[in-house]
């Protein structure tokens, strides 16, 4: 069997709809972390049958909460001395600065420089955000 | 209060606000010479980064006729943005040396980035295909001007939907009014885009349909909106050609029209209107161009805060 170690001090992101664990890792881009990140992928879950995990063992800059924006049922769970310091609840922010780029070539973003992409709320039951500047929509179920 | 603010988008101005600067511009109209002096000593800055006639001379216009002055430059290969400076700091320059500035630029979303950095109002002047929301005050005060309401209107839109900033502004704005319904008639490749219809119209929305022909629907309208279809927003040519004579309004079209549908067009025309019905009393499409330098006058004045009778 599959065994990945507890983590002493750092993040896990747990209940992570399978599939999009993938999509988290590569967001955070954790493929060019320095330090040690488990990603696991369709592991068994008792509330959802299958569920994907990141484990990573280091703070990160970030507003996690925001990861509410990728997958509405994930938990995250900060981890000091091995115990479950802190359990954040993600949230559908009103708005929120980087993770993604503006996908419409026509955006200032996208020729400006040292502009910070920003994006708001436009519909919670669809998750559909728009840049704040261009008005392009970003549509997260998609 | 309007003094101070930006106006980037057609929803920073609220039903009343826009009521307020068409009443101002009304009077001007009828008297301008009260408004010849408002604003002396005033300095207009005009930021143009992609060419324009019509919008660009409006503005120099309006200032010119309020009694102030204007610095700027009508493409980006005379600023320093040709040296590498960012917009910011070019805002941030500008801005410095004047009491309120007009941008044009061909990136959408140019207008909210600016009005970020500006210690004075910024109007924009139009972002690429985004939004235009003096023209939608120039439109706004035709709309008043010859029609004396903004509600219970079947507006029709044609041509360039997707690309057609004009279109976008005046869309979001006339659907703030009461019961206006709305026709868009384009090409499928040119509908207006998703993002455009989400921010303007309610999910439950019955107010609006798309349709093709303008022949089908001409005669329901009591405002027809022509749009140009714009070669500099394609990036393949070759649909350029092939969608840019979708449709030309000629007197055989208008002969089915209402007799007291007006004619609008944000300007410049290439082919979609033809020239026999520039001389139609319902074509306002160059009243419009005088129009527009008057709404600027009456925009300058309310966010400049100037005080006038």
């Amino acid at each position: 069997m599959l065994s990945i170690t507890s983590i002493k001090k750092g993040i896990v992101i747990d209940h992570i709809s399978p599939g999009n664990g993938y999509e988290i890792f590569k967001l955070l881009e954790l493929d060019k972390a320095d330090f040690r990140v488990a990603l696991i992928i369709n592991a068994d879950s008792k509330k959802f049958g299958r569920k994907d995990l990141i484990k990573i063992e280091n703070e990160i800059d970030l507003d996690l909460r925001a990861l509410g924006i990728l997958d509405k049922n994930l938990t995250i769970n900060i981890i000091e001395d091995e115990m479950i310091k802190e359990k954040i609840e993600v949230d559908l922010p009103k708005m929120f600065e980087g993770i993604f780029k503006c996908k419409n070539p026509r955006c200032i973003t996208s020729s400006e420089r040292d502009v910070v992409q920003k994006f708001e709320l436009v519909s919670e039951d669809k998750t559909i955000y728009k840049c704040a500047y261009c008005d392009h929509l970003l549509n997260m179920e998609e | 209060m309007l003094k101070g603010r930006n106006l980037i988008n057609p929803d920073d101005l609220n039903v009343d606000e826009i009521y307020e600067i068409i009443e101002l511009a009304r009077k001007i109209v009828k008297s301008p010479h009260n408004y010849s002096n408002v604003c002396n000593g005033r300095i207009l800055g005009t930021l143009f980064f992609e060419p324009s006639t019509r919008t660009r001379l409006s503005f120099e216009a309006a200032m010119l006729r309020l009694g102030g002055g204007i610095v700027g430059f009508s493409e980006s290969a005379s600023s320093s943005t040709s040296k590498g400076e960012s917009l910011i700091d070019t805002i941030r320059t500008v801005g410095a040396y004047s009491d309120i500035i007009a941008m044009r630029h061909p990136k959408e979303g140019s207008a909210q980035l600016a009005g970020n950095y500006t210690s004075v109002p910024l109007i924009n002047a139009g972002d690429g295909g985004h939004y235009h929301p003096t023209q939608t005050l120039t439109d706004l005060l035709t709309i008043m001007e010859s029609k004396g309401t903004f509600d219970n209107l079947v507006v029709g839109l044609c041509g360039d939907l997707k690309f057609g900033r004009t279109v976008h502004s005046l869309l979001k704005t006339m659907n703030k009014f009461k019961k206006n319904k709305f026709v868009l008639i384009s090409p499928e490749e040119l509908q207006i885009p998703n993002y455009v219809k989400t921010l303007a119209f309610d999910e439950n929305s019955n107010n609006y349909v798309e349709v093709e022909k303008l022949e089908d629907v001409i005669d329901q309208l009591d405002i027809l909106y022509m749009t140009r279809v714009q070669k500099e927003r394609f990036f393949n040519e070759a649909d350029y050609v092939r969608l840019k004579d979708s449709y030309i309004l000629s007197p055989r079209k208008m002969k089915k029209a209402k007799d007291d549908m007006i004619v609008l067009h944000p300007l410049p025309r290439v082919n979609e209107i033809s020239v026999e019905v520039d001389n139609d009393p319902r074509a306002m499409y160059f009243k419009q161009v005088k129009y527009g330098m008057y709404a600027r006058m009456a925009l300058i004045i309310k966010l400049m805060g100037v005080e006038v009778c």
